[in-house]
């Protein structure tokens, strides 16, 4: 559950940051601005407090809407709230990103009479993803540890079912460390299949 | 829509948890910086006694999740007895306590890692300016290296404070009363979750900014000292 969790959020936030890294990066001022307050206001507040607002709101919205109680799954409340999350750090990365590509590789593609989407696509997508791998990479790494945030509104993750586990056995100290070694074997896999991966985007520069 | 008097109501009680909010993150800065500064000495010392034990702390506080942490020492404790007995207890006791405890152990591996990076960054020409100066390696750390270092590591230092500031809201998971732990009971009281989590929410931003706009103060304040000493090559001039 918290890999599944995670996985969509590492989706769905990599969808965000693409659109806000675009909206940065526009022409237009106010998506500019709408993708500034964005970032602002996602990254100054605590992952916790997102994801109580959304679902306890979610939860206001839905039984105001139907007219009778409805409760908000943990699940979708949990996975929104972590992409927004991580959407909003994205759109960072990304943006740096694409300003590391060199100016001169764009404009010599435009000179050379490509459109501007043939210019996104075959210069600027494939050395995106070299500049980017290395923030994206510690995002993950984030977003797997703040998923065990989703327990406090009562998903059966890893962290939820340790508590109950521990609860049920008293033996708190021996079940929250064995969860703390699963997420650490997360941890741990992911960096080093990140550390290759980053080696790998940028083996054309190895050489030097 | 929003209901604005309640949003006003909850703002006193909000106030009293960001002192409980401010309480917790200055402490654990704290803590969490005395508890570094020996674990970036370790982590780049050159004997495996010492680095090893170091990056398996750092290893395991940045690769588990903090409410995990928490969790561990808040409720993981009270499993052994023998730890009951001893005078630590009235303080493990303590919701309080416990999050200081996991917030500063939290904080020290992350600053470690900074001050690591920081102290590899200082350039190796004055560390051996300093050797050849005959000062030993201990005086050569605590003199050249470390006050290098601080300076060096301070952008990534000021995030780790905004982290903190934003990860002392899971202190509300063990009952504390810092500015979640309020909206979560105000919540309950008055099942108004957008005003109140809305205003918390404003406050952790107004919080957060407000650090920001301090750090790059300091950071500029910083520069200026630095732009302001003579440049090496003024220095260097002919003897006699």
């Amino acid at each position: 559950m918290t890999l599944l969790v995670s996985a969509i959020s590492l989706v769905f936030g990599v969808l965000v940051g693409f659109l806000g890294a675009g909206a940065k990066l526009s022409r237009w001022r106010t998506l500019r601005l709408l993708a500034d307050v964005y970032t602002t206001v996602i990254r100054g507040i605590p992952e916790l407090i997102i994801i109580l607002l959304l679902y306890f709101g979610g939860t206001v919205s839905l039984t105001a809407l139907a007219g009778h109680y409805v409760e908000v799954n943990g699940f979708g409340a949990g996975v929104f709230a972590l992409s927004i999350v991580f959407g909003a750090y994205a759109t960072e990365i990304f943006r740096g990103a694409v300003l590391a590509i060199p100016r001169g590789q764009t404009e010599a593609a435009r000179a050379l009479g490509l459109r501007p989407a043939a210019v996104f696509w075959t210069v600027v997508l494939p050395q995106l993803w070299r500049f980017a791998l290395p923030g994206i990479g510690n995002l993950w790494l984030v977003l797997l540890k703040d998923s065990a945030l989703i327990s406090v509104v009562g998903l059966e993750e890893l962290l939820r079912k340790t508590a109950i586990t521990a609860g049920a056995t008293r033996q708190p100290f021996t079940f929250y460390f064995a969860a703390a070694m699963i997420y650490l074997g997360f941890t741990v896999v992911s960096s080093t299949v990140l550390h290759w991966a980053e080696r790998r985007a940028a083996r054309g520069l190895q050489s030097a | 829509m929003l209901n604005v008097e309640l949003m006003w109501e909850s703002v006193p009680d909000l106030l009293g948890g960001l002192l409980v909010t401010l309480e917790l993150t200055v402490l654990s800065l704290v803590l969490g910086m005395v508890l570094a500064l020996p674990l970036a000495a370790m982590r780049t010392a050159r004997s495996p006694v010492l680095w090893m034990p170091a990056y398996g702390y750092i290893t395991f506080f940045r690769g588990t999740p903090l409410l995990v942490q928490i969790f561990l020492i808040y409720y993981g404790t009270g499993q052994f007895d023998w730890i009951k007995e001893t005078p630590l207890w009235p303080l493990l006791r303590e919701a309080y306590w416990c999050a200081i405890l996991a917030f500063s152990l939290n904080t020290a591996a992350y600053t470690a890692e900074i001050l690591r990076g920081a102290i590899q960054a200082v350039p190796r020409g004055e560390i051996e300016a300093a050797l050849a100066l005959g000062m030993s390696r201990w005086l050569v750390f605590r003199l050249v290296s470390l006050p290098r270092a601080f300076r060096l590591a301070l952008p990534a230092y000021g995030n780790e404070i905004i982290l903190v500031i934003k990860s002392s809201s899971l202190a509300s998971t063990i009952t504390l009363l810092d500015i979640t732990g309020v909206a979560r009971t105000l919540v309950a009281h008055t099942y108004a979750p957008y005003e109140i989590f809305l205003v918390a929410g404003a406050l952790y931003l107004v919080l957060v900014l407000a650090t920001t706009r301090v750090l790059a103060a300091v950071e500029r304040w910083l520069a200026v000292e630095a732009a302001a000493a003579p440049a090496p090559s003024d220095l260097a001039q002919p003897i006699g």
